[in-house]
């Protein structure tokens, strides 16, 4: 069990180093699992949120998580990149395992980990800098680019994929905080994606955003798709219908019914999913 | 004691009590309005007999007074230069000090120290902000200041037993928990949702605090530095105590130098007449010392004001 | 495009580069914090290793005839027998007494010289307070010269040769017979505490200071916290949002910030020059430092009013109370911790204060104790700038333990505050 509360859990980068990232290059059947968790508990201080999670997120594909507000979705994509971590008092028994490999085990390299599983916010939350600073950040300490080119090239392709580039390749100096929610949000997401990570995570990330801004995003998670295995936690059935491939339901801190999103909602087996799906409880 | 007012109209008497309150908030004004009055008054006086150009530029400080009634009130010069300069060279070393360390300290009690360090040590901190500071101008001079002459002296360094090092260095160790204190509200004031920003990108703690908190805490920090170089320049006892009495206009730490506070204790006390130019200096020097620190104290709360608008 | 394989293997490269830079900031910051601990740690250590000794001092057994001769005839003396007898002549007689072998004249001045010059008045204090030793020989324990109690403290080595000890060879003699003969012991230094300030280290106490700073904090608490209290009321609980009260707030949290010793230059060119107060008087040195602690009183009440949830100001104006009454019956009583917490520590800051005390005159040379706050008297940190002026090196150790004294005090109060605080603390 590994203890979260302990001050280090990084590690000696030359022993069990997963690898920094994969090309993009390589292929990855549509079956592989990417992520899996494996008898997951989750305690905060003490108490129970997580109860006894397995589950497998299939590579390249969307995999919506969905659920009554409270029953743990956001603690448990926060397992994907440790940053349950950061919360004091946070233990995680079992075992949550990328590309075969547990993360939890104690040479875990950290913040090579969450170079290769990015994570985009609930509320948009773009650096106090310029949209380029704020993109080039995780390359620049990452030290991706050599020369003041290619980084340019990794900004400009960044925010291509988030479809912001557009609108914003004009004034690329001014400050991230001066565009609007959705577009803070697709910076947001240019930013997770400058690093190449092979995971997207995302909480939440259109429930402060406006009905535009909303339906821009998720037509940006359709293309996303093809490069990256994305994981998003969302309260809106019709979002997680829309947008994803397989949804998983989970209530009071367990995982009830995980399938392929179409016949989820068609043909929900458990009865408690039945009740979401019909509105009878939320 | 109320209930003895019972007899008294309600109305009349709530009127009498606000009366009294507003009363009593007024004296912070009338304060304030004392010290400009005060120190204005003598230093008008003060400019009768010596010009303002002359004090405010001038490179000579040796105040003496007229002995006699035909002495001309050229008898001693009054250039405030040397003081200035030996003023903020001491504050330079005080600010050097505690600055990086406060800072770091900051830095590791808000983002990397465990609640029961941070539990122990930032009571100790406080510690050290609760000592007068006439404690730390005996240390100065008792401790550090010959403990520095004497390691120059082993380098072959000629440092004065009465350097700008050594009260520069005690001033600095007294405002470690003044900054400590600032900094550390400005960064955990930086919403979480940065920081975890700023990790969920793979950085490791001190890239997020280098790049993206610190750069956000930047204007309390800024601000809180501004206010411990007004307190520093502020400080009396430590420098009266350990630096010199002599001015002597010099950016070198290892020489004797002396303050705007140092001599106005030193005009001031000892007797003579209340309007001679001695004192009426000590007033002139007072009025100066309050504009400066004012000066530093109002911009350093409009930097944090503004800037707090700014990100929010 | 830029190939990933070369861009994978920079970033693998850098990761470690990464990791050692993380590592190097952790120690600066626990270098910055152990530096801090070093500092407090030196200067306690300094501190109470050169005060310590000065809570002993030396003493010197002395048998004392007090003939009835010297008053008058007398026996039990009257007042005036009393003041009119030679303690001097008696005080020497005592000491040739204990070494009848020194005869000449340079001798018996030497030993003369191992008692304080205050030994002769040490003896009057105790023939006035009891009369009737007089006509008995008596034994008594005056105070050795400061010279004689270095030495045997320690101060400074016996082995020093005479320049440095200020003790001759045959001096240190001496002292070895009266070591021997148990007539020369340390006993705990209650002069330190009682007696007021004096020329002679051995004569001199904190007692006129510790009198002083408590009557100057008597005045300052008198006139800061009414005021304080007050003005954080209205601006709490009456002040409308305009302008005025603008004012009054950015004056309150200038003055917090402003060099003390313009504080005292006020207190010079008003209190003491335009209305004509005693200078080094208390009450002036109250006055002043109620205008310091003003601001921190005001800042801390303000803060616990404002802690002071709105349901309690709603439930009270429902019965009909008036905003006075819901304030003072409500409000205020509920605030009190805070208020009181925040008065302990700007008591705290002021017995510290030193500055503007010199500017009002409060550096003086004051021997008595003073009696009411219009008398001349000085404060303890006053007294401590004072002493550690006088390179005496017996004037050294009694500066440290002043300030033993002054930080025992200030953090006593600290901690009362903080326990105040949380004692008090209820969770609404």
């Amino acid at each position: 069990m590994a203890d979260i509360a302990s001050p280090s859990t990084e590690t000696n980068t030359d022993v069990a180093f997963i690898g920094v990232y994969k090309p993009f290059a390589e292929c990855e059947a549509a079956s592989r699992t990417k992520l899996a968790a494996k008898n997951l508990n989750l305690f905060y201080s003490g108490k129970q949120a997580l109860h006894g999670i397995n589950i497998d997120i299939a590579a390249k594909q969307v995999t919506a998580l969905i659920g009554p507000s409270g029953c743990g979705k956001s603690s448990f994509i926060r397992c994907f990149n440790r940053m349950n971590d950061l919360i004091d008092g946070c233990k995680v028994d079992g075992e949550v395992v990328l590309d075969g490999t547990d993360i939890y085990s104690p040479d875990q390299d950290v913040v090579a980990l969450r170079s290769r599983v990015g994570m985009v916010f609930q509320k948009p939350n773009p650096f106090p800098k310029s949209i380029f600073d704020n993109v080039a950040y995780g390359p620049r300490i990452l030290g991706m680019a050599h020369s003041k080119s290619e980084m340019d090239e990794i900004v400009k392709t960044s925010l291509t994929s988030a479809g912001l580039y557009d609108e914003v390749k004009s004034r690329l100096d001014a400050p991230g905080l001066s565009l609007s929610g959705g577009q803070q949000q697709r910076l947001c997401i240019a930013r997770a994606i400058a690093v190449r990570p092979e995971v997207l995570l995302m909480d939440e990330p259109c429930s402060a955003l406006d009905p535009i801004a909303t339906s821009k995003i998720e037509a940006l998670i359709q293309e996303l798709r093809e490069d990256y295995t994305i994981v998003i936690v969302t309260h809106s059935m019709q979002q997680a219908r829309r947008v994803s491939d397989q949804t998983a339901y989970f209530h009071l801190g367990r995982l009830v019914e995980h399938g392929e999103t179409g016949r989820i909602f068609d043909c929900p087996e458990d009865e408690r999913l039945r009740d979401y799906v019909m509105g009878r409880i939320g | 004691m109320l209930k003895a007012f019972e007899l008294i109209p309600r109305a009349l008497f709530e009127r009498v009590v606000v009366f009294v309150l507003i009363c009593a908030s007024t004296v912070a004004v009338l304060i304030t309005v004392g010290i400009f009055l005060s120190l204005i008054f003598e230093t008008i006086l003060f400019f009768q007999k010596v010009p303002i150009v002359d004090f405010l530029f001038g490179l000579h400080w040796s105040p003496q007074t007229a002995i006699r009634e035909d002495q001309v009130g050229a008898a001693g010069a009054f250039g405030a230069l040397p003081l200035l300069v030996g003023t903020f060279l001491i504050s330079a070393v005080a600010l050097t000090v505690s600055g990086p360390i406060g800072l770091m300290a900051a830095i590791y009690l808000s983002e990397y120290a465990g609640k029961g360090f941070r539990d122990f040590i930032k009571p100790a901190l406080e510690v050290l902000a609760g000592i007068p500071t006439v404690v730390y101008g005996f240390f100065a001079a008792l401790v550090v200041a010959p403990l520095l002459r004497d390691s120059g002296a082993a380098f072959g360094v000629s440092i004065s037993s009465e350097s700008a090092l050594a009260a520069g260095l005690v001033m600095g160790i007294m405002t470690i928990p003044f900054v400590s204190s600032i900094s550390d509200d400005a960064i955990t004031a930086v919403p979480n949702s940065l920081r975890e920003g700023a990790l969920a990108l793979g950085s490791t703690k001190s890239e997020a605090v280098r790049k993206v908190i610190l750069r956000a805490a930047l204007p309390g920090i800024t601000g809180g530095m501004l206010l411990a170089a007004s307190r520093v320049i502020g400080e009396t006892m430590i420098v009266v105590m350990a630096a010199g009495l002599t001015a002597n206009l010099t950016i070198n730490p290892f020489e004797a130098v002396t303050t705007v506070t140092v001599q106005i204790v030193t005009l001031l006390t000892g007797d003579q007449e209340f309007d001679s130019a001695k004192t009426l200096a000590a007033f002139a020097l007072g009025l100066l010392l309050f504009l400066i620190t004012l000066l530093i104290n109002v911009t350093a709360l409009a930097i944090v004001k503004r800037y707090r608008e700014r990100y929010e | 495009m830029i190939d990933h394989s070369i861009v994978q293997e920079r970033v693998r490269v850098r990761l470690r580069q990464r990791h050692l830079a993380e590592n190097r900031f952790k120690v600066y910051g626990i270098f910055s914090i152990g530096l801090a601990v070093v500092f407090i740690a030196v200067l306690f250590a300094t501190i109470v290793n050169t005060g310590s000794s000065a809570f002993k001092q030396t003493k010197i057994l002395l048998q004392v005839d007090l003939g009835g001769d010297q008053f008058g005839g007398n026996i039990p003396p009257k007042e005036k027998d009393i003041e009119a007898a030679n303690f001097h002549l008696l005080t020497k007689r005592a000491i040739y007494k204990a070494f009848p072998t020194v005869m000449s004249r340079g001798g018996k001045r030497q030993l003369y010289r191992l008692l304080s010059s205050g030994a002769p008045f040490q003896l009057k204090n105790i023939v006035k307070e009891s009369p009737d030793v007089v006509g008995k020989t008596i034994k008594v324990w005056v105070t050795a010269s400061d010279d004689v109690d270095m030495v045997i403290k320690g101060k400074v080595p016996r082995d020093a040769g005479p320049d440095l000890r200020r003790l001759t060879n045959q001096q240190m003699g001496w002292l070895r017979e009266l070591e021997k003969a148990g007539a020369l012991t340390t006993k705990f230094n209650t002069t330190l505490f009682l007696s007021g300030d004096s020329r002679e280290p051995e004569l001199a106490g904190i007692g006129g200071a510790l009198v002083g700073s408590f009557l100057s904090i008597l005045v300052c608490i008198a006139l800061a916290l009414p005021i304080g209290v007050l003005s954080a009321v209205y601006l709490e609980e009456f002040a409308p949002k305009n302008r005025y009260t603008d004012l009054i707030e950015v004056n309150i949290n200038n003055l917090a910030a402003v060099p003390s010793i313009v504080f005292g230059l006020l207190g010079l060119a008003i209190f003491l020059n335009m209305f004509d107060l005693p200078r080094s008087a208390p009450l002036v040195g109250g006055m002043v430092l109620s205008l310091m602690t003003l601001p921190t009183i005001i800042i801390a009440s303000r803060a616990s009013i404002k802690a002071v949830p709105p349901s309690i100001r709603e439930a009270a104006t429902a019965l009909g109370a008036s905003r006075v009454q819901v304030a003072f019956h409500h409000v205020v009583p509920l605030a009190r911790p805070g208020i009181m917490s925040g008065t302990v520590i700007g008591v705290a800051q002021a017995l510290g204060e030193t500055a503007p005390l010199l500017m009002i005159g409060m550096v003086a040379f004051v021997v008595d104790i003073p009696g009411g706050i219009l008398d001349a008297a000085t404060a303890l940190p006053v007294q401590v700038f004072l002493w550690s002026d006088i390179p005496e090196r017996a004037f050294s150790e009694r500066t440290a333990a002043a300030i033993v004294i002054l930080l025992a005090f200030t953090m006593l109060m600290n901690l009362t505050a903080v326990i105040l605080r949380r004692k008090f603390e209820t969770s609404w």
